[in-house]
């Protein structure tokens, strides 16, 4: 479902954070990706949303080789791919409801299909009933179950998460792990950066490391 | 929308065609309303900008405006071109009358008048005030005159130079003058004016474009949050584009209909002390206002400034927030 090869990324500033990095992850599995900070996490998920291009090398996703997007193909490409941010990235000029509405109005879902597909969502990560809250009123933890329930209401095929449970205390961090783990149960390729050792020990998934922008490790955890 | 790329893939939603078109009316619907509530509150803000805009397009509608009335006015005045005849001093009565026989049957002649030399030399004693230096001279120097209204048919610049040889030809015509120079002076003048006016227009509606465009400016940097979410969850230019788009709409909506306001209300408050004016000189010209279609045009070519200057605030500020 996903595959680097030789992939660089050499930002403007000279700095190179990923050197000749292959992997592949295929469809339906779950993934998790740990190093220190700077080792280029955020780097590499940024390359399979193109939020960035790499220098070299090429990725691949749902056997689309991303180099041959053409500019207005990209949002298009953005819809497969579910997106969990570690700031969450929501709006709080509107309400939960309007926030994981927010793709199915890009993609042009039937307003009254919005509606069933929002609260199924939304029922799904347990925030139902604050479906008419700002998002601001929520907790850490309810505010990333949101910005879980935007990423996934539109069924995509790739699930990202970047630190999802970097803010959260140890209960909370487990129970987003589970709703992960259900997404991928359901078939979803899903792609987890994560340096919470205990919590990707009880998941026991493949595990990619990352050193210094270079894939040093992959497999299960040792 | 475009067409959805056939990604490979077990999980991908369908969506319809006839959802896809439903949804697009739908986001254009809210969009449209969604800009109109952002303007509504901030309605001062609005209707500075609104403003601008509006006094930016009066002005020069203004201008336009009167410049018609002024040629409108020169062609009351002036019905058509005359012809001013002027005989060989001297001419015997009988000839006289044998040539304007000769008019009354040209078909390109409507009528003619006939100034003797003594009828002219009064005229022009009255009008001149050198009454007693022509009274000196022994004789009147003034040759007879005929002054020629060409009918209808023959107005063209090539049947009028037509009739004035034939004329000409004449042994009894010392010479013949056509009497439109200062119509097509006034109308000369009247062209240059446009033409002022045209260039005054552009400058004018260039600003309109940045006054908008800068308003958007603000706006998208204020929105940047939301236009990066949008993004990353799979938006389109397009889909970002159409709030600020229906934005520029609605100012030029108001600017529009400002603008309309205010030429009507100049129009209006004139028009009183034309029709005096107008009445002294036994005429019952009236000022010609903008009218339905004057206004409608107003209004849309501001809604046009508006979208432009929209389209190119958006165009270049949005590529500086690509999520990359
Ligand atoms: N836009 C950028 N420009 C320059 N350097 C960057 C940029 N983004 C990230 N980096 C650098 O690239 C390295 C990897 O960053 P990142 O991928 O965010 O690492 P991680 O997510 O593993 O902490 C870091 O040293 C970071 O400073
Ligand atoms: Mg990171």
């Amino acid at each position: 479902m996903i595959e680097f090869h030789n992939v660089s990324k050499r930002y403007p500033n000279g700095y190179e954070a990923l050197t000749r990095v292959s992997l592949q992850v295929g469809e339906g599995e779950m993934v998790f990706l740990t190093g220190h900070s700077g080792a280029g996490k955020s780097t590499l998920m940024k390359l399979i949303m193109l939020m960035e291009r790499p220098s070299q090398g090429q990725v691949v996703v749902g056997g689309r080789n991303l180099d041959r997007l053409r500019p207005n193909q990209i949002p298009f490409h953005r819809r497969q791919v579910g997106v969990v941010f570690q700031n969450h990235q929501l709006l709080f000029d509107r309400s939960v409801f309007d926030n994981v509405a927010l793709p199915l109005q890009i993609a042009g879902v039937h307003p009254r299909e919005i509606g069933r597909r929002v609260r199924a969502s939304l029922d799904k990560v347990g925030l139902l009933d604050h479906e008419r809250a700002n998002p601001i009123t929520l907790s850490g933890g309810e505010q990333q179950r949101v910005g879980i329930a935007r990423a996934v209401v539109n069924k995509p095929p790739v699930l990202l998460a970047d630190e999802p449970t970097g803010n959260l205390d140890p209960d909370l961090s487990s129970d987003i792990m589970k709703l992960f783990c259900e997404f991928n149960q359901v078939g979803v390729t899903v792609l987890i950066a994560s340096h919470d050792w205990s919590l990707i020990r009880s998941v026991g998934a493949r595990v990619l490391t990352l050193e210094q922008g270079q894939l040093t490790h992959d497999g299960a955890l040792q | 929308m475009s067409r959805e790329p056939g990604a490979r893939g077990a999980h991908l939603s369908r969506t319809g065609i006839a959802d896809v078109w439903q949804a697009w009316q739908q986001h254009h619907r809210n969009s449209a309303l969604d800009s109109f509530g952002r303007l509504a509150e901030t309605p001062l803000q609005t209707l500075m900008t609104a403003l601008v805009v509006a006094i930016a397009l009066a002005l020069p509608t203004t201008l336009l405006l009167a410049l018609g009335n002024v040629q409108s006015l020169g062609e009351r005045w002036e019905s058509g071109p005359k012809m001013t005849v002027f005989l060989k001093l001297g001419a015997q009565d009988a000839a006289i009358a044998g040539l304007r026989d000769k008019l009354r049957q040209m078909p390109d002649v409507q009528e003619h008048e006939y100034i003797s030399p003594a009828q002219a030399l009064q005229s022009f004693q009255a009008q001149s005030g050198f009454s007693e230096a022509l009274a000196a001279l022994d004789t009147n120097p003034l040759p007879p005159t005929l002054v020629i209204t060409p009918a209808p048919t023959a107005v063209d610049p090539v049947n009028l130079e037509t009739l004035r040889q034939r004329i000409a030809a004449d042994p009894l015509v010392d010479e013949v003058s056509l009497d439109m120079d200062w119509v097509r002076r006034l109308n000369a003048i009247m062209n240059l004016g446009k033409q002022l006016v045209l260039a005054l227009a552009l400058l004018l509606g260039a600003g309109v474009l940045l006054v908008i465009g800068n308003t958007i400016r603000l706006e998208i940097e204020s929105r940047r949050e939301e236009i990066v979410v949008v993004k990353l969850v799979g938006g389109t230019d397009g889909f970002v584009r159409r709030p600020f788009l229906y934005t520029g709409f609605w100012y030029g909506v108001f600017g529009g209909l400002l603008a309309c306001l205010l030429v009507s209300t100049g129009v209006a408050s004139l028009g009183g002390s034309v029709r005096n004016l107008a009445a002294t000189y036994q005429d019952t010209f009236v000022l010609q206002g903008l009218g339905l279609a004057g206004c409608a045009a107003l209004v849309g070519s501001c809604i046009g400034l508006g979208l432009l200057g929209a389209w190119l605030a958006v165009g270049r500020h949005l590529s500086a927030i690509e999520p990359r």
